[in-house]
């Protein structure tokens, strides 16, 4: 049994007991040592408080302790038995969109919180909205403070049922509640005698067996050449080795392969892994997400920003892009902004051409032509680019659907983006 | 390599991917990257994946050494070993230059940690290096846990926390403006017991004082320090021989050895996994100062 990596974002407000239920999985699964607990205890003891705050655990800044919210994302670490696991502890107010959107570009997990008292509330709305937005694959809802309503069966179910609804809106399939709560401890790692009537896993039994990956083997090949590898001396000189991390699919030794943009075919003759001695290995067949070199059998011109792929599925290459954007910067983002949109390994110059819609996240629904795009707006956009592109729609191959805009002028990262599938108007010169 | 069929990947196979490719996207982006080299664990792990990043090539980066002049000689013999049979290039950045000029004044406690800053950013200046790469772990620490991994610093080295760009997916961001410079983290996700797990899978060699052995120690604040040329034992401190390990290396005058009979790379692992206390809180006694004493290093432009 493999022992494997589980990227998770959590999102909830400060109020629903993220931060306790946080300090809870780190707690109960042995991942917080004692100096942290002896420093949370007497900071408990100075506030006054009757046990240990575990919320405390997870605030790192000092601007975080002294007013007590969370300002950024933080990154927790803790493992089982059978996995390791990688916590994007996403704040709940300040910046809550920016946040949420970073924490879940990688997670492959959103643990979304529900104080049961309250039920689905509109932050609810939002973080459902977010993780379907960001393709987040698998989704555990966990109703919170269910010591508060009496460990009520019915409570429960109804806002399963709530939450159930919203998730088929927003395209999420796997989704999984558990009655929990994280103050005391029930249903997250051990099992609750208070919830007899729920035979569902406890949080952690759940994040144990989510299935991790995405399945390369189903997955056309995508391979964003990184840097090229020539030695140009000593005994490889000859070495020629395209470096990359396989963004998807599966690559075999005497594949057929295509070049984007260009459109150049040829085959694999190797696949390489480095040592740290200088030589190399090779290996006969890898899969995303490793980091490999590999060697082509023609020497076509290769280098940073191009892509390997798959020919019978290899891909759009565009002048522009359709996509779904959330605004990450102070600067607004508006029509005829010139910005630099990279994509995997390529950086382009582009412009923005036409802001289509805004989403409303309140009411989750698509408002028409607003003049632009601010901080923590989710909207959609088009993007006309200086030169080809190849890009993928984003809820079918997340790698290299993705994409940035950045300016220019100061370096600042604009907007994270979700690019649709390629439009119409693909090719077109700008 | 543990090639399934089922395509998972063990999760050391993907930190040490994420870390290769992080690698590469500075070697892509940067003109002048350098490698803080101390040969610590963390920073011998790093120099390992980098160096695997780029085979058969050579290693495109350059190594530096801010010196505190407070080393353990066998860390100094182990880095000067290594640097050799890599055939890197090697900057070494000397707080001693700066304390025998004035430029730094010895602090009354004479730890010389917090001293590292100037001679740093001093270097980093000086090699025009515009993106230095550094074995910050985001578990080490909790305002560590807040780090990028590409983090912007400005002219001055600082970090502000509330002003670091967002980061997506693996789309890292490294522009910068002249004399801005971007520290690296490659080792973001690891915990200690990953990097000892990969020491261990990848047969790494490393620094004896990492193992137990027997040293002249003395105690204080329940951490056991080395009796030597600096850090001498305060009366009533008494020297005693016991057998010991590191699980950090800097600064010998604030460096404490943990109680250990772990002399190879399984037993150490078995005793990070028991361990009750994270591995700053056990050995650094600048770590203890306040609640937030990394965080303000970190802003005046610490590693």
């Amino acid at each position: 049994m493999t022992h494997d990596l589980l990227r998770l974002a959590t999102a909830g407000s400060v109020d629903d007991g993220k931060s306790t239920l946080v300090g809870r999985l780190l707690y109960d699964t042995k991942s917080v040592l004692a100096d942290q607990l002896d420093a949370v205890e007497r900071v408990s003891r100075d506030r006054g408080l009757d046990g240990a705050d575990l919320a405390l655990l997870t605030d790192g800044l000092r601007a975080e302790r002294e007013q007590g919210i969370t300002i950024d994302v933080a990154y927790r670490y803790f493992s089982t038995a059978t996995r390791s696991y990688v916590l994007a502890d996403t704040p709940g107010h300040v910046q809550y969109t920016r946040n949420m959107v970073t924490g879940a570009s990688t997670a492959e997990l959103a643990l979304i919180l529900v104080d049961a008292r309250h039920g689905v509330v509109e932050q609810t709305r939002r973080h459902l909205a977010v993780t379907g937005l960001l393709g987040v694959r698998h989704v555990a809802v966990a109703v919170n403070k269910m010591d508060l309503v009496d460990w009520d069966r019915s409570r429960f179910e109804e806002i399963v049922a709530e939450v159930g609804v919203l998730a088929s809106r927003f395209d999420i399939d796997d989704l999984v509640a558990v009655p929990l709560s994280a103050l005391l401890g029930d249903n997250v790692v051990e099992r609750s005698a208070n919830t007899p009537w729920y035979d569902g896993p406890t949080l952690l039994e759940h994040l144990e067996s989510v299935p991790v990956g995405t399945e390369p083997a189903e997955q056309p090949l995508r391979f964003p050449v990184q840097v090229v590898i020539r030695p140009q001396s000593g005994e490889d000189r000859d070495y020629r080795g395209y470096a990359g991390r396989i963004a998807a699919g599966v690559i075999r030794v005497g594949d057929e392969v295509v070049v984007l943009p260009a459109g150049r075919t040829t085959t694999v003759a190797g696949i390489d892994l480095g040592q740290a001695d200088g030589s190399v290995r090779g290996i006969d067949e890898a899969f995303a997400p490793l980091s490999v070199t590999l060697r082509l059998a023609d020497d076509i011109d290769i280098s940073r920003g191009d892509v390997i792929a798959e020919p019978e599925r290899r891909g759009h290459v565009s002048r522009t892009v359709a996509g779904t954007v959330c605004v990450l910067s102070d600067k607004p983002v508006r029509p005829r902004d010139r910005v630099l949109l990279r994509a995997g390994t390529r950086t382009v110059r582009a412009m923005v051409e036409e802001i289509v819609d805004l989403l409303d996240i309140d009411t989750v629904e698509y408002r028409r032509a607003p003049q632009q795009l601010a901080l923590n707006d989710i909207g959609r956009i088009r993007v006309r680019l200086a030169d080809d592109l190849p890009i993928d729609d984003y809820h079918e191959l997340r790698r290299t659907g993705a994409f940035l805009l950045i300016d220019d002028a100061d370096g600042a990262t604009l907007a994270a983006g979700m690019a649709d599938a390629p439009d119409r108007y693909a090719g077109a010169d700008i | 390599m543990t090639l399934n069929p089922d395509h998972v990947l063990d999760h050391l196979d993907h930190l040490e991917s994420e870390a290769i490719h992080i690698f590469r996207e500075v070697a892509g982006e940067f003109e002048r990257p350098v490698i803080l080299f101390s040969g610590g664990k963390d920073s011998v792990v790093m120099l390992h994946l980098a160096l695997k990043a780029f085979a058969p090539a050579p290693l495109p980066f350059a190594l530096l050494h801010v010196d505190t002049g407070h080393n353990f000689p066998e860390v100094l013999r182990y880095r000067d070993d290594t640097v050799a049979r890599v055939g890197a290039r090697l900057h070494v950045a000397k707080v001693q230059d700066y304390i025998d000029d004035g430029r730094l004044r010895e602090r009354p406690d004479g730890t010389r940690n917090p001293l590292q800053t100037v001679p740093l950013l001093d270097a980093i200046e000086e090699g025009r290096f515009d993106a230095v790469f550094g074995g910050g772990r985001r578990d080490e620490e909790k305002a560590r846990a807040k780090e990028r991994v590409f983090s912007l610093r400005d002219a001055f080295g600082a970090w502000d926390p509330r002003r670091q760009r967002p980061e997506l997916w693996d789309l890292y961001n490294g522009r910068h403006s002249p004399g801005e410079h971007v520290r690296v983290f490659p080792l973001s996700n690891w915990t200690e017991l990953d990097v000892w797990r990969y020491i261990e899978r990848e047969a790494i060699e490393l620094p004896d004082i990492y193992y137990a052995h027997r040293r002249p120690v003395f105690q204080r604040d329940g951490m056991w320090l080395t009796a030597g040329q600096w850090g001498e034992p305060k009366p009533g401190e008494r020297v005693e021989e016991r057998i010991v390990r590191y699980r950090t290396v800097g600064d010998m005058s604030c460096t404490g050895a943990v109680e250990s009979d772990a002399v190879d790379v399984a037993a150490v692992i078995l005793e990070v996994a028991a361990s009750r206390l994270t591995e700053r809180g056990a050995t650094r006694a600048d770590d203890r100062l306040s609640e937030a004493a990394m965080e303000d290093r970190k802003k005046q432009g610490y590693f």
